[in-house]
């Protein structure tokens, strides 16, 4: 589905003392199937965009357009219901939304809200259940038994279990070490590219927005301060240093190689191994 | 959305009011709560709601801010107003509504009461609009101070008001956060019938019930760290001081006590 936002702002509390603008005109487009990393600081209002991509909050004033559904200030959306089972979120420490009695059921909750049978939910546990990694022999258990990071994978199960085609994610990784971390967000872009979904990724990271998205935006202050290629935007040291952020660690990596050595690599996804190989073949043939 | 409701809010700003010491604010509403019901003319009724508006006043908080924030109180105006004119049987008859016969004397006590209603709300929430809940339970910690005597927990109990207090934008929060969680995997709080709604509340409680025992072992594991072994010996980074402007505020008042005396019947 495609998203697009055309001048949307959003105030908070307006016309009180607590007024807050958090989002001002902001307009981008997300083409269906997109990776998209959503950067900002604390308070640049990423978290308020994400809420309006299920029409959690709609705009104060501008349209934001999700596939055929339209959200606008003043104007009732038609079927909210339809739009939040194909946008599926996963916020900040899902596993604090985790309230039933076993995992099973936890995990069903979200598909039978919307009108799930059993059978099809039957059917649809294998899946997220693998995606995730959690053993089916835990589904009896209470998620209040689980580690936190088990605890985190079966929120995020409950969210693919109702099968969207848009998925959100809201600093997936906060909290978790750096194994999972790792963890999940290979995951997330193994589901991106196996279901062709529509991703979009709330991050702090650089590094993980310079390694899975195809398409950056960066906030501050509610507005767009850069938008493009991951490859193209996190270049700009100087651009990037305005709003407090850093250049990812691989590119840092690169700039320094040119500084001291001379050797110019231009950044196109390489893994780790790629590189050695480029630097090696840029040195003189493996010395 | 229960940002619109202010009772019980802070709104910062730089007055006389916010100034004041929270003891004298306290007792001076406390008293006004008592004397408001020996108002019993339209001199008494006039000079209260002088009193009440001025002080509204000199808070500097926007009028339009406050009388939206009451706006979860107004029903309950209207409605006394309703009542008081539609049950009270004094005075002449002046007109009947909806078959009702409506009195004179139930016009004028109708209108008493909502008026009553009104200025005790308001007053009172004068004081959490321009008192940080810190000072409250500061202020309330220091009247209770003699009860000390009769082994009442004065301090216990100062200190559960300010934890409570403190929590309640952060539980506020979290409901906010959960609901909407919640709602995007298909909960409905909104709309279908009563028992569906009622259902609905369990994913939120379930998991707020959750956070907030979680939240209060953190909470008396960080105390404890910090040596907090209850209020024996303990020491304040601000002092509560009575200061001239108090004599001021509360002399004041004592004019307005003498003369709502002075002008009802």
């Amino acid at each position: 589905m495609d998203i697009s936002f055309k001048e949307v702002s959003h105030t908070y509390q307006p016309n009180s003392p607590f007024e807050y603008h958090a989002l001002k005109d902001l307009s981008f487009h997300i083409q269906s199937g997109q990776f998209v990393a959503i950067v900002g600081h604390t308070g640049s209002g990423k978290s308020t965009l994400i809420q309006h991509l299920n029409g959690l909050l709609k705009p104060t004033s501008g349209e934001v357009k999700i596939g055929d559904y339209r959200l606008k200030a003043d104007e009732k959306t038609a079927n909210i219901k339809g739009l939040r089972e194909k946008v599926g979120v996963v916020f900040q420490y899902p596993e604090h939304q985790l309230f039933e009695e076993t995992i099973e059921k936890d995990i069903a909750f979200g598909p039978k809200n919307f009108g799930a049978t059993d059978d099809e939910i039957k059917a649809r546990l294998p899946k997220v259940l693998g995606a995730v990694n959690i053993d089916a022999s835990l589904l009896n258990r209470s998620p209040f038994d689980l580690s936190g990071g088990q605890m985190r994978r079966v929120a995020i199960a409950g969210v693919l279990a109702m099968e969207p085609e848009v998925l959100v994610l809201d600093e997936p990784t906060a909290g978790l070490d750096p194994k999972g971390q790792q963890e999940v967000m290979d995951m997330f872009y193994r589901l991106h590219h196996e279901k062709g979904l529509t991703t979009i990724l709330v991050t702090h990271s650089m590094e993980d927005a310079l390694k899975y998205a195809d398409h950056v935006i960066i906030l501050e202050q509610g507005k767009k301060h850069l938008e493009g290629k991951p490859e193209t935007i996190f270049v700009q040291k100087d651009r990037l240093k305005q709003v407090q952020l850093d250049v990812p660690e691989e590119i840092q990596f690169l700039m320094d190689l040119e500084a001291r050595l001379g050797i110019k690599i231009t950044y196109d996804k390489h893994s780790i191994d790629d590189l050695v190989k480029e630097i090696k073949a840029q040195l003189g043939g493996g010395r | 959305m229960a940002s619109s409701l202010i009772i019980g809010q802070y709104v910062p700003a730089d007055s006389v009011v916010h100034k004041l010491d929270p003891r004298t604010k306290i007792m001076m509403i406390f008293t006004f709560v008592i004397i408001v019901f020996f108002a019993n003319n339209a001199y008494s009724y006039l000079w209260l709601t002088v009193f009440s508006l001025s002080a509204a006043a000199l808070t500097k908080v926007k009028p339009r801010f406050l009388l939206k924030g009451l706006k979860p109180v107004w029903f309950l105006i209207v409605f006394t107003f309703l009542l008081h004119l539609f049950v009270t049987r004094e005075g002449d008859v002046l007109t009947t509504l909806l078959g009702f016969p409506v009195y004179s004397g139930a016009l004028i006590q109708g209108f008493q009461i909502s008026l009553r209603f009104f200025l005790l709300i308001l007053v009172t929430s004068l004081l959490t609009l321009t008192t940080t809940p810190i000072e409250i339970t500061d202020a309330i910690e220091t009247l209770l101070h003699p009860l000390k005597k009769i082994k009442f927990p004065v301090h216990e109990l100062a200190l559960m008001m300010s934890i409570s207090l403190r929590f309640i934008p952060t539980l506020m929060q979290e409901t906010e956060k959960i609901s909407k969680a919640q709602a995007s995997r298909g909960v409905d709080f909104k709309t279908g019938p009563l028992k569906e709604r009622i259902q609905a509340v369990v994913p939120l409680l379930v998991p707020l019930f959750v956070s907030a025992f979680k939240r209060a072992e953190e909470l008396a594991m960080a105390m404890e760290a910090r040596g907090y072994r209850g209020g024996e010996g303990r020491t304040r980074l601000r002092e509560l001081e009575i200061v001239a402007r108090d004599y001021v505020a509360i002399g004041l008042f004592l004019v307005v006590m003498v003369g709502l005396f002075y002008l009802r019947t």
